[in-house]
This record gives C-alpha cells, structure tokens and sequence, in this order.
C-alpha cells in the first residue's frame, strides 16, 4: 500500500506537485497518467525518498520510505532515466545493490535471465540500448520480490515483445497481491494493463477511479447513424431532442438519445438505417478530454518582466 | 520466457524458495560499495598510475640525485627526497576520491544507491570505508616500494638513508596516509558539489591554485595563511627537513585532518538534507 498526503514539492518557485492525496493499495495496476511536466516523476520520487516534499507526506506499508528495513524488498523501482554507472557491468550493477540486503549471487543471475540479459550481464552498460536498459531497470526493480512496485515509463524503448512480456508480468505481479504503481504516456498500452488510474495534471490530482469508470464518464456517449434518408432521419431526430452532427459519406453522429431510441425512432418513421453503433470512448479520448479541460484553465504565460500572469487558452 | 513462468520461477526461486532479503546493515552496504568500487576499470587503472607513478618518480630522483653535487639542493638529498612521487598522487587520488562519489551523481545511479540504502548516511561511511582500506594500503606499500627502490639505487653511488633513519618511518608512511586523507578530502567535495567537473576543479583549486596563490602573491600575510592549505600542511609532514614557511610536521597533519573532517562534516549534512 503506497498512500501520500497532501504531497507537495516545489523547486524554487515552480509548483511541481500541488496537494496530492491518493492511496494505491495492493492487488491491482493502477495507473499514473498527466502530461509531460504534471509531477508524475516527481511524485515518484518523493514517494522513494529521493526529494523531500515541501510540505505533506507519503509512506510505504504505513512507513515513511527511510523508515523501512528492507527497502528494496518492500518496493522495487524503476525511474525514468537510466540509473546505473555505465562503466559497471549489468551483473556488477545488480550485486551491488543486492548486497545492501544479504541476497546472493543465484538470485541476480536468475533476474538477469528473467528479463534476457544473461548473454550480455558481464559487459559494460555503457554499450546498451534504451530496451537492454530497461529490462536491466526492471531487474533491478524485481531482484528483492518486492511487494510494491514503482515504475515510472516502464515500456520506454521496448519492443513489442518486451512490453507484452511487461504488462503480462504487471497483471501478474498485481495477481499475486502485490501493489503495482505504474507511470506511462502510451495510452492504448496503460488501457490494456491498468485496472485503475490516477491522473494528474500541473502537480494536482484530476482523477482517482476505476478505468472502467473514468472511460465511461469522459466518453460523449455519441452514437453514428447511416440512413440512406439522412435528412429526413436528421428532422426526427431533432425534434426529438438530440443533438445531431452531420458527417461524411451521409453518417450522422448523435448525441442526446440511444442506440435504443434512434432504433426504434426510425422504425416507427419507416426510415432504412444501414448503420447503428454507439461510439465506444478510448482511454485516449478520455484522457484528452480531460487534460484539454484542465489545461485550458490553468494555463499561464511567461511576461517579458519574468512575472507570470493568465493567459487565454489558445484552443 | 513467459509471464507465468517468470512468476513461478519468482516464487520457486532456484536459490531456495523466496528470496532472502535481510534488512540493511552497515556491513552489508560496506559489501555494496565494495562490490561498486571495484567493478569500475578506472578505480584499478588510477590506482596503478599512482603506485607505478610513484615508484618511476622515486627513481628518477634517486638517478638525478646519486651524485653529490653543487647544483643539487639540499632538500633533494634529504631522506624523503625520493617521496615527491606525491605531488603526482595528490592528483590521482584526489580523482579518484572525487569520482568514487560524482560517478554516482552524474550517471544517476545515486538514485539506486539511495533507494537501496534510503538512511543515505551510511552509504557515506561505507565508501570512505572502502576507499581509506584500499588507497592506505596501496600508497602505504607505493610509498615503501619508492623509498626502498631509491635508496637502494643510491646505495651504489653514495651513502643514502635507511628506514631507521630519524623520521624515514613517520615520511615514508605518512606519505601513504596524506594521500589518503587527500583522497577523502576529494570525496568530501564530491558529495558536496556533486558533479564530477565542479568537483575536480574545485579540489585543484583548493589544493594547489589558491595556496600558491596565497604564497606567492600575497606578501607575508598570504604565506602565514597558505601553510594552513593541506598541500602545505601536510607536505611538512612527509618531509624530513623543516621549511621554515610551513607548519611542524605533527601539526601539519593535524591541520590536514581538520580540513577533512570539516569537508565530511558538510559533506554528511547536505546528504541528508538536500533533494538527491
């Protein structure tokens, strides 16, 4: 269970996170979406300890982050950029940190398989690519089977293969009980792996729910209509109060009634309807709908002076 | 490699069902950082240039210096003569304690250090640890190799000086034992400046520029303050004649002591405090 209190961190002036309050409990993915420069990485790494807040807290099994005996074993890491010395070896590298915690060579060689570097584990990192330095973050991050993991980008410069493998192990590791804390920009990867997201926007929480829900609720419940008597279809529905838009090649995209009413609608006025499909929102969709909003209220501008001030949003 | 296999294996792990973690203790990150130190090709290659740099010197300077003659110095036929090698290991050492700690800050891999170890102070203590065992006890060995080497190179030409000698003990190891502090010294500006340029020149500024500086172009007032700046200082100390400008040889090291003391000092603050 990771859970922050009314986090707050700012460098300077800068507002990185403002006033965030969430708790990610064991059992499930959840998700961490914002745009770029939203806090997520900095978030992670006042969980870990690494910055300290500027006012409020986080704590790990209920634990401050420096409290814990075992880190390494409570939660396992991956931050956003590369954090090894790139003139040690993969293996060197993983030693070093499994002997802060008594575990042994077997246990790094069998990370080192599990994530497919045993072919290359004695070589300098220096001469890996951005996915060899992924999976050797995420050996690093599962070395001690931790019950808690934090990973910022954990897909970042994956191939296909690799992010399967990836959010197979997610859903797992979230399987097996543990708490699975995960940050990504790749929208069509976080929908098939989170059960749950948190998004954040300019330091502060927007969302806090299920990905089903957060789906359902940004998604505008449009549904696309083909009728080879479009106008006369489009007269209906008006007067039944939807909200009809016209779009290529005679489709009608409607917005106020149901698959179920527009249906029987047409039926009733003898109307041909060659297509009737509620549009599904995508986490996508969804995720922009809300960041637009959110950006468009709180955008602000650098004046000549270096003071800031509102502007008004551009889209 | 499969999702389900690699959870299995997980939990039936070859080495003995779970993992075995234990919680963090000194000793076991004293076993890290050994593990770090010497994992990296330049911790051994520095090392070596200083142990064979050292000894090359010795030797130069016993060649140059096996005849008596009206243009040698008589500091150049003094016991420690031979010890000079240090104005090189100053350099490498220095180095070396200042990389030990910025490699870390510059690859980004204090993040994993520190959250492995998330006390943060105890990694502080287990590099210094591992870098005074190593670098004494090779620039201790450096230095005899030099001082043997040398004298016996001598001993063919002109009556030269033993270990017995007054002060060749306390010169030929605290030759090894000022390098060392240097090496900690480095350390220190390491963990306080934290990047790798800013630290190096700082410690050369600190070690070589600003004394000399202060010696050289500052009048009486400059040279009373430069004999307190470690090169001074400790160079009393691995002399076996007294420069009237400097500080006596005890005293020299003392003051050497107290620079390191307070760099760590500062050094172990800022850790704990600031965002890593």
């Amino acid at each position: 269970m990771i859970e922050a209190r009314n986090l707050s961190k700012k460098y300077g002036d800068k507002v990185a996170v403002d006033d965030l309050s969430f708790s990610v409990p064991p059992g499930r993915v959840t998700g961490f979406l914002g745009p770029n420069g939203a806090g997520k990485s900095t978030t992670m790494r006042l969980l870990l300890g690494l910055d300290r807040p500027t006012s409020g807290s986080s704590t790990i099994n209920g634990k401050p982050f420096a409290q814990l005996t075992r880190p390494l074993h409570e939660v396992g890491a991956l931050l956003e950029s590369r954090a090894v010395h790139p003139g040690r070896s993969a293996r060197n590298h993983l030693l070093a940190m499994a002997a802060t915690t008594g575990i042994g060579k077997p246990r790094v060689d069998h990370v080192l398989e599990m994530v497919g570097l045993s072919d290359v584990a004695d070589k300098r990192v220096r001469g890996f690519s951005l996915g060899m330095g992924q999976r050797l973050g995420i050996a690093s991050a599962l070395l001690a089977d931790p019950g808690i993991l934090i990973l910022d980008e954990p897909i970042n410069g994956l191939d296909p293969d690799g992010i399967r493998w990836v959010r197979n192990l997610l859903k797992d590791l979230a399987g097996e009980g543990r708490t699975v804390f995960l940050s990504s920009h790749l929208m069509s990867e976080m929908a098939q792996t989170a059960d749950h997201v948190i998004v954040v926007s300019r330091g502060k929480l927007l969302r806090d729910q299920p990905m089903a829900q957060f789906i359902a609720e940004a998604g505008s419940a449009a549904v696309r209509v083909r009728s080879p008597q479009a106008r006369d279809l489009e007269d209906l529905l008006v007067r039944n109060g939807a909200s009809v838009r016209r779009q290529a090649e005679g489709a009608l995209e409607v917005e106020g009634q149901t698959a179920e009413q527009i249906g029987s609608a047409a039926a009733g006025a003898g109307l041909t309807l060659y297509e009737l499909s509620p549009k599904e929102a995508s986490l996508e969709e969804a995720y922009m709908a809300l960041t637009e909003d959110a950006l468009e209220f709180c955008c602000v501008a650098e004046e000549p002076d270096g003071s800031t001030s509102p502007v008004e949003a551009v889209a | 490699m499969s999702a389900n296999s690699v959870l299995s294996e997980t939990r039936a792990d070859g080495a003995g069902g779970l993992v075995e973690s234990q919680p963090v203790t000194f000793p076991r990150v004293l076993a890290s950082e050994w593990v770090k130190f010497r994992s990296l090709r330049s911790t051994w290659l520095v090392l070596a240039g200083a142990v064979f740099g050292m000894v090359l010197i010795a030797l130069l300077i016993a060649y140059n210096t096996r005849h008596v003659a009206p243009n040698i110095q008589g500091a150049d036929l003094a016991a420690s003569s031979p010890l000079q090698g240090w104005y090189l290991g100053m350099y490498l050492i220095g180095a070396l304690g200042v990389l030990f700690v910025t490699g870390e800050y510059g690859t980004g891999a204090i993040r994993s250090t520190l959250t492995a170890v998330p006390k943060r102070l105890p990694v502080l203590w287990a590099k210094l640890v591992v870098f005074v065992a190593v670098t004494l006890v090779a620039m201790i060995a450096a230095s005899f190799v030099a001082f043997l080497a040398a004298e016996a190179f001598i001993s063919h030409y002109r009556r030269g000086f033993s270990l017995g000698d007054p002060g060749v003990l306390r010169v030929v190891i605290g030759t090894g034992v000022f390098l060392t502090l240097l090496g900690m010294f480095g350390a220190g500006l390491g963990w306080i400046i934290r990047n790798t340029p800013g630290a190096l020149v700082t410690y050369f500024a600190l070690l070589v520029a600003l004394p000399v500086v202060f010696a050289t172009f500052l009048g009486g007032w400059g040279k009373s303050v430069a004999e307190y700046f470690p090169i001074y200082a400790g160079g009393s100390f691995v002399q076996t004649f007294r420069d009237p400008n400097t500080l006596a040889p005890w005293p020299g090291l003392l003051v050497v002591v107290l620079w390191v003391v307070v760099t760590l000092t500062v050094a172990a603050v800022v850790l704990r405090r600031r965002d890593a």
